[in-house]
């Protein structure tokens, strides 16, 4: 496994996974922006924090969580 | 105001230092007879170590202040000889509510573990927690207790601190080997000595109500984020002795402190908190601001700060008398030991050490709840908000909510008193951490192994050893050590050794929750400080490991120590 090429083996379950995962990435943008269409933007902050809060649970992880904070921050520097 | 508690009145009294013709030495004056004052002054009693303490009031606290005591401060103070009172007198609950806006969002049940001694916590007011430990220190013939005697000058050497004091008859000057200061948040010893505890003021206020309820109301505690009779702001409402219910209202930093406190004005937003039919009646009311901050050392050459004097803390999560009573035991086992030529000086460093990192963490910990409870900026709040908005429906987002957590003794992992771990255990209990209680049987007697602990170092031995001759030897070797016991733990089933073969005591674990707290095996061993603190552990007892561990624990392994 440890001289594997294929994408899983540099999928360690203690870091963030930047490599494509979606199941379906286009439904996934579709119905992100689908859930927002309606709404004005107090209502997109709120949809937003929840959303943050639901998948961040779900992910668990503080190190995966760290890594996704940082690469999001470092993107507004 | 005030009907359910009148403050004691203490008695001056003339001390003989007044009238001494030399300037009279004692080992330990400890400034402040606040509960870490008064908790310093039993912790070095039960140590031998005679002190003297002033203060420069004569009763107890003003008011409730300080409500919530923590499980591990009740074992410190059952280690003084006062948590039973404490316990018989304080509410246990385990119930509450939390409210957003308005609805109810959740309640909960802390369902708390089996098989300890103390509860998780208890809610009592700090008058009592004063007054238990007044009469407690009273009865130890150690402690000269000196009221309405005021410090105007410290004069701090490398060799002996000289403070001036100021009494209802008189002047006069004593001088001591250490002096410990526990004279509170505005520590008037630290101005004196040109010292600064630094950090965050918090830009808000809080009205502290104690109300006595007429009538039956659930012993639970209530948290309101954002209700109706307080806007934007946050509300606690929790049940103390006497029937008296603490209500805190936070206020924002625009209110008026000396308007919010009339009754004329609190009433109506009470009665709008508990309900139109609740009758009560005002006890006591107060507005307080807070801080977050620390001194960058808790000790001036010979003065060492405790309490909220050398670290304060926001309220949420009770940290502050509890962080403070957790500083003093780590400084009384070891200011007793330096006195007494069993440990070097150096070993002192490392209160300062080890408490930094419990100020640390406390200061953390209550920050957190307050940026939860009063978010600092607009994004802040959506958060908070749409978690507790989540928390009505998913149990997840209720991790999230935090109105304060509460107060855990932290770990000396680093500490360079320990011993690092070196074999396999599992469990919490690694070497730094506190000890953790189980019931446990004394001949025929039921006790609890906590109360076998603490005031001297302790070897803890599993018995249940195949090789028991090998064992016998390895703890003949440690029998003589002066400030070493040895307690055998019989596991359940075992028949225990005769006691006169045994250079120690004998426990049985008769439930197994011992072998099952420390994860014991046959031969297991932990090496327990005078603060019961774990200093090393072993699956082999062995006496030159023991030997070593307590050199490293009292200091002789750090720098510059003899």
């Amino acid at each position: 496994m440890s001289t594997s090429h294929n994408s899983t083996s540099h999928l360690n379950s203690s870091h963030l996974n930047t490599a494509p995962n979606f199941s379906d990435a286009d439904g996934f943008y579709a119905a992100l922006t689908d859930a927002h269409r309606e709404l004005d933007r107090d209502q997109s902050e709120r949809l937003n924090a929840r959303l943050i809060l639901l998948l961040a649970n779900h992910i668990g992880d503080s190190t995966i969580l760290q890594e996704a904070l940082q690469v999001a921050s470092e993107l507004e520097r | 105001m005030q009907k359910t508690y009148t403050n004691p009145v203490y008695d001056y009294r003339r001390s003989p230092d007044q009238d001494a013709t030399s300037t009279p030495h004692h080992p330990v004056i400890i400034v402040g007879a606040g509960p870490c004052g008064l908790a310093a002054a039993l912790d070095l009693a039960l140590q031998g170590i005679p002190s003297v303490i002033v203060d420069d009031n004569n009763t107890v606290s003003v008011g409730s202040r300080a409500i919530c005591f923590a499980k591990r401060t009740l074992e410190i103070m059952d280690r003084y000889g006062c948590g039973e009172r404490m316990l018989a007198k304080g509410i246990t609950w385990q119930r509450g509510k939390v409210f957003f806006q308005q609805e109810q969002v959740y309640e909960f049940d802390l369902l708390p573990e089996d098989h300890h001694k103390i509860p998780a916590f208890i809610n009592l007011q700090q008058y009592y927690f004063e007054e238990y430990l007044v009469d407690r220190v009273n009865e130890f013939a150690e402690i000269d207790l000196r009221w309405k005697t005021r410090v105007t000058e410290v004069a701090t050497g490398e060799d002996q601190t000289s403070i001036s004091l100021t009494t209802p008859d008189g002047d006069y000057r004593i001088t001591c080997d250490y002096l410990l200061v526990a004279d509170g948040a505005n520590s008037k010893i630290r101005d004196m000595l040109g010292l600064e505890s630094k950090g965050q003021v918090f830009q808000d206020r809080f009205l502290i109500a104690d109300v006595v309820m007429k009538a039956d109301f659930p012993t639970e505690r209530w948290f309101w984020f954002d209700p109706p009779f307080n806007p934007g702001q946050s509300a606690l409402l929790h049940r103390q002795a006497d029937d008296v219910w603490r209500i805190d209202l936070q206020l924002g930093w625009d209110a008026d402190p000396e308007e919010e406190k009339k009754e004329e004005n609190i009433r109506p937003r009470l009665q709008q908190m508990l309900g139109d039919e609740v009758e009560f009646e005002l006890e006591w009311a107060s507005v307080y601001t807070f801080q977050c901050r620390k001194m960058d050392n808790f000790i001036r050459d010979r003065v060492i700060f405790m309490g909220d004097a050398a670290h304060q803390v926001s309220p949420f999560g009770a940290r502050g008398a509890n962080g403070g009573v957790q500083t003093v035991e780590n400084l009384a086992w070891k200011v007793a030991r330096v006195l007494r030529g069993e440990a070097p000086p150096q070993l002192l460093q490392t209160y300062n050490d080890e408490r930094q990192h419990g100020a640390d963490e406390n200061i953390r910990n209550s920050t957190r709840s307050t940026d939860f409870i009063s978010p600092k900026n607009h994004i802040s709040r959506v958060f908070r908000d749409e978690t507790l908005k989540l928390a009505k429906n998913y149990p997840f987002a209720r991790s999230l909510v935090n109105s304060g957590r509460l107060s855990l003794p932290c770990a000396y992992t680093d500490s360079p008193l320990i011993t690092p771990e070196q074999d396999d255990f599992a469990g919490p209990l690694c070497p730094g951490t506190v000890a953790r209680d189980a019931p446990c049987q004394i001949g025929t007697e039921p006790g609890w192994l906590l109360n076998q602990l603490g005031n001297r170092f302790v070897l803890l031995v599993d018995l249940g050893m195949p090789r028991a001759d090998d064992l016998k030897q390895e703890l003949q070797a440690l029998a003589d050590l002066p400030d070493l016991d040895i307690i055998g733990v019989c596991p359940a089933g075992m028949e225990q050794p005769a006691a006169a073969d045994f250079p120690g005591l004998l426990i049985s674990d008769s439930s197994g929750v011992i072998a099952e707290r420390y994860d014991l095996q046959p031969g297991s061993s932990y090496l327990l400080r005078p603060d019961q603190v774990v200093a090393a552990r072993w699956r082999d007892c062995s006496a030159s490991n023991v030997k070593q561990a307590l050199r490293k624990a009292l200091g002789f392994e750090l720098e510059n120590a003899a």
